[in-house]
């Protein structure tokens, strides 16, 4: 892999508090790479360093190999799209995108021509007059994307950007910026809190939280195979179960459940002897007849204490000998939806989608 | 009867609310417009009048119209009763608007830097910072260009350290164009610093920082997203530095030594010594003018800037 950027053993403090300890990764050339986390897990002042706008304490930040902790943002191949866009309000939307090509001092015709390039690329041509004030929150978005892309950066930084626009959009959006990076195969380094933003667009994700990096790897990877009980419990829903490791033998581990129920799962390599938790996503329980006959699966009996309808599928809350358990399950037929209140049923998941996690 | 003939619930509660509203800001204002009235649009009426009025032999006026307040600006009436062109008022006129103009540039080069440093300070400490720029206002005007009269004058403060670093003793920096404009840029300081510093903190930061991150240094960013972004601001700074420093009496009085003489002295000088009352009275109506067509001309300009945006 090409690195992009190289984080070697960057922290940060402001105060007493610690933003960043000591965190170190690597972000591949071409890639769209994804720091995701709950506010103040220090995703964003890892990007403004990129950026140039604050200096790690300690440690170094590389750019395409070479360091760049005293290079000033002015003179760093890198450009920003900032979550409130930053437009210029005083210049009409050509010249927002022309700025940066005038600093880097390209001749007038080809600042002409990259510009009607750029405005053309996120469709904004026929508005290339007006002031961002005159635009709404999905225009001044493009025009964002537009001024940072336009001087072909090494890598582009993109602070949240989705966040302040409505839901229909911001699923658009998503498409538009997975395309754009596919095209210009520019290095994207996306900032956010939104972990389904994350998984749909990312090639990898990077998951801080505290100051730290807690798991960085694909979507799936990310999903399906968190490392801790953090990573399991930010990204997506899921049952934690407190459990009791009994033996643990090449990444499998054999765990006593709350509901008296000894099974064989995935564990990562911390989980050792002793008190662990057990990760079971909502989704990949099965109820009622879908929950018999799994192959390599475990089933036990459920008691059906509440449900919520939300058209596309339908979240049970399950009581298992005491311990609650949430399964959601996708309302394939119009009958879908057919299990009461009440209700005792078969419950049961696959072996392998279970995961214990250290305590 | 029709719908809308029947004034509905909401207008017809409305409308006592109205004149109640209407009259308590009639009534309200009422000290404020006689205040207004009196002592200032009233005086202005007055000077206009005695500006056109006609000397009298030992001081004072009579009411007889007579131009020649105004004529005397620009000619000195010859034995002959023949005018003849002079150029010593029109060149008082001259180096006050140069003198008023190199302050406001003067004031307008340090309070930009020093709005933007304080703004850019933690809440804290930039309170502390806006309350000593607003300081000097807490001394008598004054007394402040005493002040320098003591650092800048001979055995002053100015003079006797630059005798300790070997230079020539008993220098003395009074008395002359220099002098005046140093205690002009020093009393209209506060008054460019405050609505510069305003605007500045208005201004978003992350915009700077796009700047930053387009390739702007710091030069580009200062002159190509700060001081548009701050043109508010610094006009009315410019205002409030500018205007008064044309009617500037003390300053070239003290400190310039009364010689070189500025509009506001040589008008207190018609009014006093001069006791040429319609003469004092047309340079100040000829002043006001001056400044009314500055003010209309930085106006209308604005009002352009709104319109393209």
């Amino acid at each position: 892999m090409n690195k992009a950027i190289e984080v070697k053993s960057v922290s940060k403090s402001f105060g007493a508090y610690q933003a960043l300890k000591s965190v170190s990764f690597d972000i591949g050339n071409n890639e769209f790479f994804t720091m995701l986390g709950p506010s103040g897990c220090g995703k964003t002042t890892l990007l403004r360093m990129l950026a140039g706008f604050e200096s790690p304490d300690t440690g170094s930040l590389l750019l395409n190999g070479k360091e760049v902790v005293s290079i000033p943002p002015h003179k760093r191949r890198v450009n920003t799209v900032f979550q409130s866009y930053a437009l210029f309000p005083h210049m009409t939307l050509e010249q927002n995108v022309a700025y940066g090509l005038e600093n880097l001092g390209w001749e007038k015709a080809r600042i002409r021509n990259r510009v009607g390039e750029m405005l053309e690329r996120v469709h904004m041509s026929a508005m290339a007059a007006r002031k961002p004030a005159q635009l709404s929150g999905g225009q001044r978005q493009r025009i964002a994307l537009a001024r940072a892309l336009a001087p072909e950066p090494e890598v582009l930084l993109l602070d949240e950007p989705l966040s302040a626009l409505d839901l229909k959009l911001r699923q658009a959006m998503r498409d538009e910026l997975r395309t754009l990076q596919r095209d210009t195969g520019i290095t994207f380094v996306f900032v956010t809190h939104d972990q389904e933003e994350a998984l749909d667009m990312s090639d990898r994700i990077a998951v801080l939280g505290g100051g730290d990096v807690q798991q960085i790897g694909t979507p799936t990877e990310i999903y399906e195979e968190p490392v801790n009980r953090f990573v399991a419990d930010f990204v997506g829903e899921t049952n934690f179960l407190d459990v009791e490791v009994l033996e643990t033998l090449g990444g499998q581990a054999t765990v006593r459940t709350p509901f008296g129920l000894d099974i064989t799962v995935p564990a990562t390599g911390s989980a050792a002897k002793g008190r662990a938790t057990l990760s079971v996503r909502p989704e990949k329980i099965n109820l009622g007849n879908q929950a018999q006959g799994i192959a390599n699966g475990i089933t036990f009996e459920g008691h059906v204490t509440s449900k919520n309808y939300m058209g596309g599928y339908t979240h049970y809350t399950l009581d298992v000998a005491g311990t609650q358990l949430r399964a959601s399950r996708r309302n394939a037929s119009r009958e879908g939806d057919t299990i009461p209140v009440g209700a005792t049923v078969p419950v049961g998941f696959v072996a392998g989608s279970a995961r214990v996690l250290a305590a | 009867m029709t719908e809308s003939a029947l004034p509905t619930t909401a207008e017809t509660e409305r409308r006592p609310r109205t004149r109640f509203w209407h009259d308590l800001a009639f009534w309200g204002l009422l000290p404020s417009r006689l205040l207004m009235g009196f002592a200032l649009i009233l005086p202005i009426f007055i000077i206009a009048a005695v500006s056109v009025a006609t000397r009298g032999a030992y001081g004072g006026f009579t009411w007889d119209f007579n131009l020649a307040g105004y004529t005397q600006i620009l000619f000195n009436e010859g034995w002959t009763g023949e005018l003849e062109f002079t150029p010593q008022y029109l060149l008082i006129i001259i180096r006050t608007f140069l003198l008023a103009g190199a302050t406001t540039l003067i004031c307008l080069a340090f309070a930009v830097p020093v709005a933007y440093f304080i703004s850019r300070q933690p809440p804290g400490r930039k309170a502390i910072l806006v309350y000593l720029v607003t300081l000097p206002f807490w001394v008598s005007m004054i007394l402040r260009v005493y002040a320098w009269m003591i650092i800048l004058g001979k055995d002053g403060t100015l003079p006797n350290l630059l005798e300790i670093l070997g230079f020539q003793p008993g220098m003395s920096f009074m008395f002359n164009d220099g002098a005046t404009l140093t205690a002009m840029v020093y009393t209209a300081m506060p008054l460019m610093v405050l609505p510069v510093f305003a605007s500045i903190e208005k201004l978003d930061g992350t915009l700077i920082e796009a700047s930053h991150d387009l390739y702007g240094n710091r030069w580009v960013t200062l002159r190509r997203v700060i001081l548009p972004l701050t043109a508010p601001g610094i006009t009315a700074g410019a205002i409030l530095v500018f205007v008064p420093a044309l009617g500037a009496v003390l300053e070239p009085t003290l400190m310039g030594g009364g010689k070189q003489m500025m509009m506001g002295s040589l008008i207190q000088l018609q009014f006093g010594g001069g006791r040429n009352w319609p003469f004092g009275a047309a340079i100040a109506m000829t002043l006001m003018a001056l400044v009314m067509i500055f003010l209309i001309a930085t106006a209308l300009r604005a009002a352009r800037r709104e319109a393209m945006s």
